[in-house]
């Protein structure tokens, strides 16, 4: 790991007060534009997020990985609307790998606080956080944050640049900048319109005004509206976008093996057969330094991706074993253990829950316990990189989701300056949080030191992509309730085993760093839900499992969406009062949360009569600031079950452009429910049981329900949306599937209990 | 080997064995059919022969008899095909990787069923999307019929 990201990152995580007071001089220093040592002939730069040509030609650079969600073009958006051109006639660009594009919305959202909790403690961490995050420069994608963190840079750039256009046109003409307008890529002075790219050369050699104005939400033309997204032709014509597509001259093709004993070293290999196979080039010993939590394998590099997949296949491996209980049920015995043991750490402990319970009449009391397994993220485009390494130079090519991490850990492996090494961002065929790893850009980069000076394109089987991921991690919960007279929630009780991402995370990108204090990604979407209750504590324990866990779509979120609303519906069927009333009951300081409830309620007709053999179940999740509910309806044919429909009410605050918006939130529950139907992964004699789609699948287009999403902009923050789908979709079938059957469904997926229709 | 893409004949030396998704990838250049899975599982790869929906993932090169088109044949010089335009009016694509493989198996179906119902669609369209457009292409093939029927 670089040098600066150590230090940077001991600032972020053990000095965050001293980082403040030390860095307030260091940190209004603006970074380096990287544009700038970029720019072709005839063109020039404001600021980095604007390109302009002499001829015209606009280019916006959008510095978060496009997986799908359509940041590229929302991102322009922002831009765009401030500087005031024509959204169709602008290009965009993901840019450079840079510390000017640290993303400071998601450290920010990354603190141990509810959403909506602003108090002055909470406050003054989430500006730490921001602050510490430009230090650290990390460029990242992820935390469904990008759009919170771009609302006003973005538009502060466009909007400057289009100042400094207008100087510059001012200082042509002769005239006070105060009489200026912009019309469409067009400075106007009365009559006379000077195109932007006539001024371009001259502006960026101003300084830009030290006041600037963003323009009242009234004026906005882009932005609130849905646009035509920017990348559809690209993708509707088969274009080369994507990492997998990259191709360089004398390019070479590669695979690599790694232990499926995850972490676990390679005892001996034999290539001796794989070597004689034709197109293959060279075997490589894919083993990295001692400390390094990957394990060991081979790689290969031959001449087309299908050689050297087969010669992998043809390496004769031992293979040391792993550290983790070798079956999933041993697995699931340390969750056990875990949940049974110590405190936690409570990270939310309102009242007394110890007393309440204590004394509660045995009757009153309800309790629940929940499983869900580890998940593969299962991308369409498998893991895969292209690394050069010629003359001291590294150039990598992915499809990522932290450019700057990737940048520093490749130069590392390489050996080479951070200065020297160049990381492009391609399109990614999927993201889910998998791509904000390091390890199949180390390994490109890796097997580019034996390629003789060649680009090296590492392409991973899919059966290696589902083999060595970074989990969605295993979690086990109890859950318990006391209910007093009138199905009053008296008191709350939710303990949560789970191994810590953080601390994987930590391990395997930065190992010389040691994550201290409370993981709340094990209890978020538990801790921070918007109910009032005068008993309540949510705990979070920390199972120690070294199997490989990571930022699964909504993290968190992902299983205690379904732990918490799940024991929410049993809390209210016990108290015999409808699920969607209970949950107002206990809302009532969040009108937000009302908000959305209410809303999807009706959409769902909720309260109508029911069908025969149909029925509908809700859930609600406050999650990446978007405040989410579902009702989902199953009907029940010959014992199997059909999704029939999906109604979900988002708030999401600011809605920047509603169609985008619509597709990510239906996304987001088309991915839960597919996981909710029949994802799992599994461990047996210490490997991963699934490979492939045939073993491990998601929801196809006959499975698929109706889905109808409606937006709501009530909400006092900006919200993301990437993620927020996901969360209550899961429990809101379970919750379905109960009003439809009468069987209470606590262990994932729920194809271990019922079936589904083909 | 020759082979007959887009309406070029292509002559290339390899083990007839390959599947035809690498021999088109990585011996020939066209991109449009990915890699996703490669056991015919998720379709990311389908391109058409003699009009058919394959898996090219799963057919050697040795094997193949028909003309093959792939996404990059289906779009008449700058004006795409009806089917391709009805993606974008629907705004389809997310992340996009499926989307060839989508789009391939659209324009097979339409060519068979000019006016698909909803069973015929989800009986046909078969291909894997991780990003859930599922509801999009649905439109989109709705749209393509009336534009093609009209």
């Amino acid at each position: 790991m670089g040098k600066i990201l150590r230090r940077t990152f001991l600032i972020g995580s053990a000095a965050i007060v001293g980082g403040v007071a030390f860095g307030y001089y260091k940190y209004i220093k603006p970074y380096d534009n990287p544009l700038e040592g970029e720019l072709a002939e005839g063109e020039a730069t404001f600021n980095p997020y604007v390109k302009i040509t002499s001829d015209n030609q606009i280019t916006i650079i959008a510095p978060r990985a496009e997986m799908g969600q359509g940041i590229s073009t929302t991102l322009a958006a922002l831009v765009a609307e401030e500087l005031d051109v024509d959204f169709k006639k602008i290009t965009v660009e993901h840019g450079p790998a840079s510390f000017a594009y640290h993303n400071s919305g998601m450290l920010e959202d990354g603190t141990p606080f509810p959403h909506y909790e602003r108090g002055i403690v909470s406050n003054m961490m989430r500006g730490a956080m921001g602050v510490v995050s430009k230090f650290t420069g990390i460029q990242v994608t992820g935390g469904s944050s990008s759009t919170k963190d771009a609302y006003i840079k973005m538009r502060q750039a466009g909007c400057a640049a289009r100042e400094t256009l207008k100087l510059a046109a001012a200082n042509q003409l002769g005239v006070d900048v105060g009489s200026l307008k912009t019309d469409n890529g067009f400075v106007i002075s009365g009559v006379t319109r000077i195109a932007y790219g006539e001024l371009a050369m001259d502006a960026a050699k101003l300084d830009p005004p030290a006041e600037i104005k963003l323009k009242p939400k009234s004026e906005w033309k882009i932005l609130g509206k849905p646009q035509k997204r920017t990348d559809m032709l690209a993708k509707v014509t088969g274009a080369p976008i994507f990492g997998i597509d990259v191709d360089l001259p004398d390019m070479v093709y590669g695979t690599i093996r790694m232990n499926p004993y995850l972490g676990g070293k390679m005892l001996s290999f034999d290539a001796s057969k794989a070597e004689k196979m034709p197109g293959v080039i060279k075997i490589v010993d894919m083993g990295g330094p001692e400390n390094e939590a990957f394990g060991g394998g081979i790689g290969v590099i031959a001449t087309n991706t299908w050689a050297a997949f087969k010669a992998a296949e043809a390496v004769d491996i031992k293979w040391d074993k792993s550290d983790y209980p070798a079956a999933t049920k041993d697995i699931n015995a340390v969750l056990a253990k875990a949940l049974k043991g110590g405190a936690g750490d409570s990270l939310r402990n309102d009242g007394d829950a110890e007393t309440a319970f204590a004394d509660a009449p045995r009757p009153n009391v309800v309790e629940a316990e929940y499983y869900v397994p580890y998940l593969a993220h299962a991308c369409m485009e498998p893991m895969n990189a292209t690394a050069w390494l010629k003359g001291g130079k590294l150039e990598v090519w992915a499809p990522n989701q932290a450019p700057t991490i990737i940048r520093a850990d490749c130069a590392y492996e390489a050996g080479v300056e951070e200065e020297d090494t160049k990381v492009h961002t391609t399109f990614l065929g999927g993201g889910f949080g998998r791509r904000a790893e390091v390890d199949f850009c180390r390994f490109a980069t890796r097997l580019a030191k034996h390629a003789d000076e060649k680009p090296v394109k590492v392409t991973w089987t899919r059966e290696e992509d589902t083999r060595h991921d970074t989990y969605r991690p295993v979690a086990m919960a109890k859950f318990k309730a006391r209910l007093d007279k009138n199905g009053t929630l008296a008191a709350f009780d939710a303990r949560i085993a789970s191994p810590s991402i953080i601390a994987s995370f930590m391990g395997r990108t930065f190992p010389s760093l040691s994550p201290a204090g409370p993981d709340k990604t094990i209890i978020e979407g538990v801790f921070d839900q918007p109910y009032t209750i005068a008993n309540y504590r949510v705990s979070a324990i920390k199972a120690q499992l070294s199997v490989p866990v990571g930022f699964w779509r909504a993290v968190g979120n992902s299983f205690n969406g379904f732990f918490n609303e799940s024991f929410m519906d049993e809390i209210a069927v016990k108290a015999k009062i409808d699920p969607v009333d209970f949950r107002l009951g206990l809302m009532k300081d969040h009108p937000t949360a009302i908000g959305v409830v209410k809303k999807a309620a009706a959409m769902a007709n909720w309260g109508a009569e029911t069908i025969e053999g149909r029925g509908k179940g809700i859930a609600f999740t406050l999650s990446f600031g978007a405040w989410v509910a579902e009702v989902v309806e199953v009907s029940v044919i010959d014992g199997e079950v059909k999704i029939e429909n999906v109604w979900c009410a988002v708030d999401v605050g600011e809605a920047l452009d509603p169609s985008i918006i619509k597709a990510q939130v239906m996304s987001g529950i088309i991915f839960g429910l597919s996981s909710a139907m029949g994802q799992e992964i599994t461990f047996d004699d210490g490997s991963v049981e699934q490979g492939n789609f045939d073993d491990y699948d998601a929801m196809r287009m006959g499975q698929c329900p109706n889905i109808h999403v409606e937006i709501l902009q009530d909400a006092e923050y900006m919200g993301g949306v990437g993620e927020v789908g996901t969360p209550p979709s899961i429990p809101a079938l379970a919750n379905a599937i109960y009003a439809a059957t009468g069987k209470r469904i606590r262990t994932m997926p729920l194809s271990k209990e019922i079936d589904f229709v083909a | 080997m020759k082979l007959t893409i887009n309406g070029n004949v292509k002559n290339i030396d390899v083990d007839p064995e390959m599947p035809l998704l690498w021999a088109l990838r990585d011996l020939i250049g066209i991109k449009g059919p990915k890699f996703g899975c490669g056991i015919g599982a998720c379709g990311a790869c389908t391109v058409l022969i003699d009009g058919e929906p394959q898996r090219s993932c799963s057919v050697t090169v040795g094997s193949v008899n028909g003309a093959i088109t792939t996404i990059e044949g289906v779009s008449s010089g700058e004006k795409l095909h009806v089917v391709q335009q009805a993606w974008i009016d629907e705004q389809v694509p997310q992340c996009g990787y499926c989307q060839s493989g989508q789009i391939l198996a659209a324009i097979a179906l339409l060519n068979e069923n000019p006016k698909p119902n909803d069973d015929q669609i989800s009986e046909a369209m078969t291909n894997l999307c991780r990003c859930g457009t599922y509801p999009r292409i649905r439109s989109a093939i709705h749209r393509a019929a009336e534009k093609m029927g009209a």
